[in-house]
């Protein structure tokens, strides 16, 4: 390029993205005059909308039949239609239409075997809700069609306007009734989400439940928020924000709104994920000159490097099962995965056969990690098993990034690009894809799934 | 604005006499894990080009020595400050390796930088949206490490130089094709 085309390209630039350019810089001055708008635990809104993308041809056939009622319910959410929908977007089940049921019982001496069969139904649910008092009680059952035999039988209650995770709870109990594996239907997703317009962008740190509903803002900024991680009590989150003009690692405790600046070195912070007891976090900094991994113990703030090359080495991520940690280098020439299984041990690279493997993640069970992989130029979710060595590229969409596990292993929530926007997106952990959560407004990314909660 | 590879010489010829000035040239380089990215610039080639008496209305008749070395010498600052209006530096994929067009620029401002140690600049460095964030924050500080370290080897003070990654946070342009990623991927001087 001579200095015309260069001189030019500027220009261009300059005119297609004037706003944004003008804006960046107004930023840094008004971060100068120390103004800084951070605001905590905004008004609720749905943020994320939920769109099914792919039913599964081995989906178990499930009758939820709906909830009757008794009480001054008001209109809107519905728990029947909740449980539903948390199991077809489990990718699993291929709940029955309720237009279709032949009868609607809401007790076991109302249930005729019979017309269930004739549906091709597996199991069925009912179940009936009273309220009294401000408090809701549920009372469900559900039967396996075949052997005509109740597997279930519950009452749980939660006040009304718990109603979301009364549901939710529902379907935890049915999930682990018919498959054997805890559900993750109560566990939260934190993510953030990005609105640009108008020379600004707002950055908002938000959690909600899994299907998207019931998000709260914990952190809006005007400037970068990345990599939230949970504590594995779900009590904390752990994040990178530019509030200062440079990335910092706070700790976010989500009960009381509690932030802790815990690493503001000179250059980088970032890439934070907690140990399996809670107690230190890796940590990546560039204060020894460039890109490398520490382990912070939390309650003294002591460090300890963990790393030492002159490559980028990031994106750490703790073994739950003691194995060590995995992390991105590039030592090799481009970002690979590598396992360090001991703090005094050399690395050793886990993948090959592409250009570009980075951001592993260990799946709770510890036998996979996923990962960001490039293949043909399209960057994709893939996983391995650690073992075996075996790779299996799981997503068919491009642009693929953070992919990050349910407690339960068997969803796998990555951000990924729709129309140019950012969207989540949550598949079967072993691929197949079950449903999107695009932001209502904006891009939605960095989503980071919760562990099991209380 | 059109700038001549004549006039490009003239700015290299410029940076060249403050570069036969300066003696730290070189021993900044110290990090020999970046070697391949930073290098000081040929001090030996294109001593011998210059150009910018035609052209420039300026006929050498009737003009002294001095006038004429003044003349050039307002003429090669234009040119340098011509050059500096250039604050944006572009980089490969997955790469910081400072690439040939950047250069003669970096060289022009590190020389202003040199003689104006007052001034400050805030080095931002970016990176495009494909591969992962974290990733992409260490990329873009690499980016701006190497754009410092340049800085540094041609004559700026490393006091001036304030480096800062925002990965792939702040895109110059958005979309998801080469030609954004290719605009994305930069250093941005910020003069403070």
């Amino acid at each position: 390029m001579d200095f015309e085309t260069m001189s030019n390209r500027k220009a261009a630039r300059q005119e297609s993205g004037a706003s944004r350019f003008v804006s960046l810089r107004g930023i840094w001055r008004w971060l100068s005059a120390s103004l800084l708008a951070i605001s905590f635990a905004l008004p609720v809104q749905a943020e994320l909308l939920i769109r099914i993308t792919e039913g599964v041809d081995a989906a178990i056939p499930l009758a939820v039949v709906p909830f009757s009622k008794s009480g001054d319910f008001p209109a809107g959410d519905d728990v029947g239609d909740i449980v539903r929908d948390d199991l077809t977007m489990s990718g699993e089940f291929k709940p029955l239409a309720a237009s279709r049921m032949l009868s609607l019982p809401s007790r076991s001496e109302d249930v005729y075997y019979r017309d269930w069969k004739m549906l091709g139904q597996r199991y069925l649910l009912v179940g009936e809700l009273t309220l009294e008092a401000g408090k809701v009680n549920a009372r469900y059952e559900l039967f396996d069609v075949n052997t005509e035999k109740r597997l279930l039988g519950e009452t749980s209650s939660a006040p009304l306007k718990g109603m979301r995770g009364l549901a939710h709870h529902i379907s935890d109990k049915v999930y682990e009734a018919i498959t054997g594996i805890p559900g993750a239907f109560s566990t939260r997703l934190a993510f953030v989400t990005l609105e640009t317009g108008g020379g600004k962008r707002i950055y908002k740190l938000q959690v909600s439940d899994v299907d998207g509903q019931r998000a709260s803002v914990r952190l809006e900024s005007n400037e970068p928020i990345l990599s939230p991680a949970w504590s594995p009590d779900g009590k904390s989150l752990a994040y990178v924000s530019f509030e200062t003009g440079r990335p910092a690692v706070y700790i976010h405790e989500l009960s009381n709104g509690k932030r802790t600046m815990i690493a503001s070195f000179s250059g980088l912070n970032s890439a934070p994920d907690w140990s399996p007891d809670g107690r230190s976090l890796l940590l990546t900094l560039s204060k020894d000159g460039n890109a490398e991994i520490y382990k912070m113990d939390i309650a003294s703030r002591s460090l300890k490097r963990l790393t030492n090359h002159w490559s980028i080495d990031t994106e750490g991520n703790w073994d739950a099962k003691g194995r060590g940690f995995l992390f991105t280098s590039d030592r090799s020439g481009g970002p690979q995965v590598y396992l360090k299984t001991s703090e005094t041990a050399e690395p050793k690279r886990l993948t090959f056969g592409s250009r570009y493997n980075a951001r592993p993640r260990f799946g709770p069970e510890g036998k996979y990690f996923y990962y960001v992989h490039q293949r043909d130029g399209s960057f994709h979710i893939a996983r391995m098993n650690i073992e075996t060595g075996n790779e299996t590229i799981l997503t068919k969409t491009n642009l693929d990034e953070s992919p990050s596990v349910s407690p339960n292993g068997r969803l796998l929530i990555y951000a990924t690009k729709q129309n140019d926007k950012s969207v989540l997106t949550v598949i079967s952990s072993d691929g197949g894809a079950n449903y999107t959560l695009p932001a209502a407004i904006g891009d939605v990314r960095e989503p980071a799934w919760s562990p099991m909660l209380n | 604005m059109m700038l001549s590879m004549q006039h490009k010489a003239f700015a290299l010829a410029l940076s060249l006499s403050v570069l036969a000035g300066c003696s730290s040239t070189g021993d900044t380089m110290e990090d020999e894990g970046y070697g391949s990215d930073v290098s000081a610039v040929d001090q030996e080639g294109g001593s011998t080009v210059y150009g910018g008496d035609d052209g420039s209305g300026v006929s050498s008749t009737g003009l002294t020595d001095s006038e004429r070395l003044e003349a050039r010498e307002q003429a090669q600052k234009a040119e340098a400050a011509a050059m500096r209006k250039i604050t944006t530096f572009y980089f490969d994929f997955d790469t910081a390796e400072i690439n040939s067009e950047s250069r003669d620029v970096l060289i022009a401002h590190a020389a202003f930088l040199a003689s104006s140690p007052r001034t400050n600049v805030r080095l931002v460095g970016h990176a495009d949206e494909r591969g992962t964030k974290e990733y992409n924050l260490a990329l873009g500080e690499r980016r701006a490490n190497a754009v410092q370290r340049f800085l540094v080897v041609n004559g700026a003070s490393r006091d001036q130089l304030e480096t800062v990654s925002y990965g792939e946070e702040s895109p110059a342009v958005s979309g998801s094709t080469e030609s954004a990623w290719a605009q994305n991927r930069r250093v941005e001087m910020i003069f403070q």
